[in-house]
């Protein structure tokens, strides 16, 4: 009997096969995905002029010290064996030792991505509760001088060289005004005194009781938050504006405009409502880029991200980090692509 | 601009409202300071090479012989109290100084200080030929250094070296020395606690590391029973800040209490600032430039001088080099015993072409210039792509990070490399054996430790008066040879010697006593205090 046959047969059931059906291909698509990643990345890393054993030994080593570390790293082997030990090593768990750090790579990722998490995560609050109201707000006052501010805002936020933002906010904001702690996660002697629960270090100090610690934490979040809140906000409000003018446009609008019903309720209950499924790809993807990393706010404010990390692991030729780093992201695209298919369920009736 | 910042107030004003912050000055027991501390890879003393930690575990150890902070000028004991010297030159024995305490609480003793040099020589790690070359390996280390007694430690060298060089040598970090006892009890594998002391401290030096973090922070604890006395500080936190306009706004905010790797403009910047000085360390890396003797242009003596004559030296120091960058053209460091300070070289464009025109290239002709990415190499590359092109001689400019620059270094793949080098210990061998000496130039030889092979040049006079002066007994013609090796240097060879660093340190005024030797690794901290 042939399979179809056999789902086929199962009647009433058949909702479950076509589940386990569904998530094996899922989980076929997410293998490939990762073999693809990491073979790739590998690849880049191997046949890049950067030498991984000058990144270890220092540029005034003895050939007799060049040699012995090439043969440890294997990289006597062919390039395709030498990818099939990392991909064994990768199923066991072990992501390998970081160069630049001496430590697991696998430790070196718990303590710098939960930083750019926390980071991301504010910065894409930020964008969302101030860049869809002003998205909607431009769409609805359209050519008027809200949609103009809305406009530039979204203009600057897009364009304006990151770097350059940070520094002035750093001179405004932290040298000038006081308002808020310089570079760095935490001020230097608080450092240490939290043990790292999650990583993040708001929510340790939260959990600990050190409020002293989540205040001062809270000071030096603020600004480079607020700094690639800017981009995730111009991204978020320019899109929300643009499909809120398509939706607005719509018949059904006008049908409930004319039945009378009150103008906030148009335009939140009946306009919004139908851009949420596209809003929700948007906000993913802006968190995931944020996730990624913003190696410039990373560098300009002394943030230890997973952005920096990968770059510099990536100048040093410290593959083990670079491919551990590019896994991390990797989970995080796809596991945001995934919870985005979530939630297009939950607010759109027609997709379930 | 308006409208950004306006944004910017908007974000932050609304923010405000959560939290308010208020910067405090660092406390009066913490020197804080802001450093690009990315290069940290291991605090293991048998493997570090890098500036960063090369000053850390200077401050972390004590060495067999030392420079200290009080006079950097005279080589003294460290953990040695006095030492003897055969007559033949080639044993030493030393005296380990009795009462010193190992962070631990663990006595130092002459076989903490024998088996530190044997756990050097038997990982053989980079810097490990500091000390190889003295003919120790792995086999023969532990009949060839060894503890007499509990006070005593004997060496044996098997290579004609002048026991000069060999106590310089033993000042290098290299030489720190390691609580055997208790590196030990973490080793594993037979790793002689490798692993371990990647990321933990086991000296008897004024501090011991409590944390590193990398990229992040480096805190190190005050040793209250260092053999000098309690240093001035109770801790020393290296805060990463890689970003040189973020040190800047950190200290003028009072949040450190100095900045490392501030930029020309910067200090400039900070001038007028009364709260804040700037110090100047002259350094011992020289910035030069190397031409590969193996192209078929280059290899000519005329070329190389040529080049020489074009540079202008004095308008690159006077102007974007400004105070952190000053004029010197011989291999090893001014300031230090041996060096050649004159500077016999300006732009001379007509010396110059006349050079070239008897060299037959009068018409000019075409390079690549291999340079580092960091400021200032791609704005030095600059300028000298200007000077050379007064002679005719056109040049590429190619920028390349270090680990993609030093492959084809290496490997005698670049016409002229513009670059930079620092003595791994403070004695002229360790220039002169990288500038002068190639004890093999065949390609399959390899000796890519001296830039002579680098560069595929050789000449006998230049390494016979280097082994000389390597192995001269007599410190005044020890000396006499290495001016005359400079000298010859400055006149033939590979190398365009052109500047000398002087590092600007900014602090805080109210702190005091931060001491930067001529050595990378001639950084203390102990004589740090505050008002």
């Amino acid at each position: 009997m042939r399979a179809s046959s056999v789902l086929k047969a199962a009647g009433p059931g058949r909702a479950l096969p076509s589940k386990l059906v569904k998530a094996s291909g899922v989980i076929v698509s997410l293998i490939l995905t990762f073999v693809g990643l990491t073979a790739v990345t590998f690849t880049i890393g191997r046949v890049m002029p950067a030498d991984p054993v000058l990144a270890i030994v220092g540029d005034r080593a003895s050939q007799e010290v060049y040699d012995q570390v090439f043969l440890q790293l294997g990289l006597d082997k062919p390039i395709y064996v030498q990818y099939l030990k990392y991909l064994g090593q990768l199923l066991q768990g072990d992501l390998g030792t970081s160069i630049m750090t001496a430590q697991p790579v696998a430790e070196d990722i718990l303590r710098f991505f939960p930083a750019t998490m926390e980071l991301a995560t504010v910065a894409t609050l930020l964008g969302v509760f101030v860049g869809i109201p002003m998205g909607v707000l431009a769409a609805v006052k359209q050519g008027r001088w809200p949609d103009h501010v809305v406009r530039v805002i979204g203009l600057i936020g897009y364009s304006a060289p990151i770097f350059w933002l940070g520094m002035v906010a750093l001179l405004v904001f932290y040298a000038r005004l006081d308002w808020v702690a310089g570079p760095g996660r935490l001020d230097v002697f608080y450092d240490g005194i939290v043990d790292p629960v999650s990583g993040i270090l708001l929510l340790d100090a939260a959990l600990a009781g050190e409020w002293d610690i989540f205040d001062n934490a809270l000071d030096h979040l603020i600004l480079p938050a607020s700094i690639l809140g800017t981009f995730a906000l111009a991204y978020i409000a320019r899109m929300t504006r643009s499909f809120m003018l398509d939706q607005l446009g719509q018949e059904y609008i006008l049908t409930a405009r004319v039945k009378g019903i009150p103008e906030w309720q148009v335009i939140w209950r009946h306009a919004f409502r139908n851009v949420l499924v596209q809003l929700i790809t948007i906000i993913g993807l802006t968190y995931a880029s944020l996730l990624e990393g913003s190696v410039l706010t990373e560098t300009i404010f002394s943030w230890p991200g997973i952005g920096l990390y990968i770059t510099k692991s990536l100048f040093n030729n410290d593959m083990n980090a670079v491919l551990g780093g590019t896994i991390v992201v990797g989970v995080c695209f796809v596991g945001i692509n995934m919870l985005s298919d979530l939630l297009y369920k939950l607010v759109d009736p027609r997709v379930r | 601009m308006k409208k950004i910042k306006i944004t910017l107030l908007g974000f932050a004003a609304a923010l405000m409202l959560v939290t308010g912050a208020s910067q405090a000055a660092t406390p009066k027991n913490t020197f804080v300071l802001a450093k690009d501390i990315a290069d940290i890879i291991t605090m293991d003393p048998a493997e570090v090479f890098e500036l960063t930690t090369g000053e850390i575990i200077a401050n972390i150890y004590d060495r067999i012989m030392m420079f200290e902070p009080e006079d950097l000028q005279n080589l003294v004991g460290g953990v040695a109290e006095s030492w003897e010297v055969s007559e033949d030159g080639k044993t030493i024995t030393f005296k380990v100084r009795s009462g010193l305490k190992f962070h631990s609480g663990n006595p130092v003793r002459a076989e903490d200080v024998a088996w530190s040099l044997q756990r050097v020589v038997k990982l053989n790690k980079t810097p490990a030929f500091i000390v190889t070359q003295f003919g120790w390996n792995a086999d023969n280390v532990d009949s060839l250094v060894k503890a007499t007694d509990n006070d005593h430690l004997q060496i044996t060298i098997t290579e004609e070296f002048s026991p000069g060089l060999v106590l310089n040598a033993l000042s290098a970090g290299i030489a720190s020395v390691v609580d055997k006892k208790l590196v030990m009890s973490h080793e594993k594998d037979g790793d002689l606690g490798y692993d371990w002391l990647k990321s933990n401290s086991a000296g008897s030096g004024a501090f011991s590391l409590k944390t590193w973090k990398a990229n992040e922070i480096v805190m190190l604890q005050a040793h209250k029973g260092y053999r000098h006395g309690a240093p001035g500080m109770d801790r020393v936190i290296l805060q990463h800040v890689s970003e040189p306009s973020s040190q800047r706004l950190l200290l003028e905010k009072g949040d450190i209490d100095m900045a490392r790797n501030l930029t020309p403009d910067q200090v400039k910047g900070i001038e007028g600032n009364s709260d804040i000085a700037v110090d100047g360390h002259p350094k011992g890396t020289i910035v030069y430039m190397a031409a590969n003797a193996g192209h078929p242009i280059l290899g000519k003596d005329k070329v190389v001088q040529a080049m020489r004559h074009l540079i202008d030296y004095d308008s690159m120091a006077d102007s974007f080099l400004a105070g952190q960058f000053v004029v010197h053209q011989a291999f090893w460091p001014a300031g230090l015993w041996g060096a050649l300070e004159t500077t016999p070289y300006k732009q001379d464009v007509v010396t110059a072409k006349a050079l070239l025109a008897e060299a037959g290239h009068a018409d000019g002709f075409e390079l690549t210039i291999h340079t580092l990415t960091n400021s200032p190499f791609p704005e030095i590359a600059q300028a000298v792509q200007a000077n050379l092109a007064k002679g005719g001689i056109k040049t590429n400019i190619v920028t390349l990070e270090g680990k993609t620059l030093w492959p084809k270094y290496r490997a005698r793949e670049h016409d002229i490399i513009l670059a930079h080098w620092s003595p791994d210990y403070v004695d002229p061998h360790s220039n002169a054996d990288a500038f002068a000496n190639n004890p093999d130039n065949r390609f399959e030889a390899k000796k890519t430790g001296h830039l002579t092979w680098r560069n595929a040049w050789s000449d006998d006079a230049s390494n016979s008066l280097a082994i000389k002066a390597r192995n001269e007994l007599d410190l005044d013609k020890r000396k006499q040879q290495y001016l005359e090796l400079q000298a010859m240097l400055q006149k033939k060879g590979p190398f365009v010697i052109m500047f000398q660093q002087n590092e600007q340190v900014a602090r805080r005024r109210n702190l005091d006593g931060f001491v930067s030797g001529s050595n990378f690794d001639l950084v203390f901290y102990r004589n740090v205090t505050k008002r």
